[in-house]
């Protein structure tokens, strides 16, 4: 089977090969498409980080509040909620279902839809390393606070929570580095990120292999340096003599 | 909202069917996952760069792409290895054994590492080979001592076998998007999927939770 690197530079209306591999006017190449495709990739992954990392923050600090207990049942209720149906399912409610029984989101582009659903989805396992994150620091640290006269709210905001996300920040990486790749679910619903650029640039070129050997590489691409921001993150917020990187010793 | 369409006759013509499969599927992905995921484990920890490096690279490698795009990589490659056409299901089975392998391969590594270095030496001492070792000593603790976490791996396996949607494959979610089509009912279809799923992957992980209280080994 021989190579052909060739069809990134191909027109997608003409199917002829362009010089440079970018065309001019309307019409684009697959290289091109592609470049948009991983674009659309990004903006659906880090925009569902925000509200994965926003709610996840939220509700896994609600499940650790003390003297709320309904608080506590209710953020269960949507860590058990949101892990236990599959994200693709998820996906079909918020694109399908969700915009029927609530007309107000008929208006709510799709490509927010996505953004919801991975984020939501995603938010329950960070609510879950949330809460371990919380409840692997030593009671004193909550006592401390309450000793210094400390509201709840600023417990959790000047003592608690800044030593819980040092902790879960090598679960949390991971935890990024799947949503990335989670985001791939969103060929479903037509939006034009990478994967749906693979089934359709190999059905309209019939050069899967290389199709696809390109997209796998800017998803290992993309996690990768997911990865490594969040080890330069870690490095940087690390304080000396508590938590030292590598998840030993510590106190 | 109308749930008045849903009979006996849609589950058992459109649902049961997919549901099968992804059982099937499921069982399948555990059982070869948890045997190459091993093997690649036992090959990581040999200390052999032989063996190590090409392992190391494999499980790396699968756990840095999307899950779905290794089942389209499979429907495309299945047939040209095997050199003729595959049903999606058939395809379906090699992806996920060969997926999750990778991941039950890093469970597996940690139950292995989990085993105190003592108990090796043990059975060193009693003169048993590497196999005998292994297979009589540690691999016995490591599964216990992983059990759980291999079962939860598991009901996240059940769950992604959603995702050979990808490629047509007839499983749980397609036999309820076929139903809802069918019937003109695409939302309750959906709403319905999501229930099936919930209270399945509820009951099961309260299984593993009653396991793991169960089984914990007092130290």
């Amino acid at each position: 089977m021989a190579w052909d690197w060739q069809v990134f530079c191909r027109n997608t209306t003409e199917g002829t090969i362009e010089p440079g591999c970018w065309a001019k006017g309307g019409d684009i190449t697959y290289l091109e498409w592609m470049v948009h495709a991983w674009g659309w990739t990004l903006s659906v992954a880090v925009c569902a980080w925000v509200v994965a990392v926003v709610v996840g923050a939220l509700v896994g600090t609600a499940r650790t509040l003390p003297n709320s207990p309904w608080l506590v049942r209710l953020a269960n209720a949507w860590v058990e909620l949101f892990r236990n149906i599959p994200i693709l399912v998820q996906l079909f409610i918020w694109y399908f279902v969700v915009p029927k029984l609530f007309p107000l989101f008929q208006q709510v582009p799709g490509f927010l839809l996505v953004v919801f659903a991975l984020g939501f989805f995603t938010s329950a396992r960070i609510a879950e390393q949330v809460r371990a994150g919380v409840q692997a620091l030593p009671r004193g640290q909550r006592y401390a606070g309450m000793a210094m006269g400390f509201t709840t709210a600023q417990t959790y905001r000047y003592v608690i929570l800044p030593m819980a996300f040092r902790i879960i920040l090598p679960p949390l990486t991971s935890e990024s580095m799947n949503l990335l790749k989670n985001s791939s679910v969103a060929f479903a619903v037509s939006i034009a990120e990478l994967t749906m650029f693979a089934m359709q640039a190999q059905e309209e070129t019939s050069r899967g292999i290389e199709v696809y050997l390109a997209v796998t590489a800017l998803y290992a691409l993309s996690a990768f340096t997911v990865n490594r921001v969040f080890a330069f993150i870690e490095k940087k917020v690390q304080i000396p003599g508590f938590i030292v990187a590598g998840g030993t010793g510590g106190h | 909202m109308d749930l008045s369409f849903f009979s006996w006759e849609l589950i058992s013509k459109y649902v049961l069917n997919g549901f099968y499969f992804s059982v099937q599927l499921t069982v399948v992905a555990t059982l070869g996952g948890i045997l190459f995921g091993t093997l690649l484990a036992l090959m990581r920890l040999s200390g052999t760069p032989l063996l190590a490096i090409p392992a190391t690279v494999y499980v790396n490698g699968m756990r840095s792409i999307p899950l779905v795009m290794v089942i389209l990589w499979f429907f495309l490659l299945v047939p040209i290895l095997i050199g003729r056409p595959v049903g999606a299901e058939y395809s379906a089975n090699i992806t996920f054994v060969a997926f999750e392998a990778a991941y039950f391969s890093e469970i597996m590594r940690a139950g292995i590492q989990s085993i105190p270095r003592g108990q090796v030496y043990a059975g060193q001492a009693l003169g048993m080979t590497y196999g005998q070792n292994m297979r009589l000593v540690v691999l016995p603790q490591a599964f216990r001592n992983m059990l759980p976490v291999l079962l939860t791996q598991t009901i996240i396996l059940f769950q992604d076998t959603s995702l050979v949607y990808a490629i047509g494959a007839y499983d749980l979610l397609k036999g309820f998007v076929t139903a809802g089509k069918i019937y003109g009912r695409p939302e309750e279809a959906y709403l319905f999927a999501a229930v099936i799923y919930f209270v399945i992957c509820m009951g099961l992980s309260y299984l593993v939770k009653r396991l793991q209280a169960k089984i914990a080994i007092i130290r």
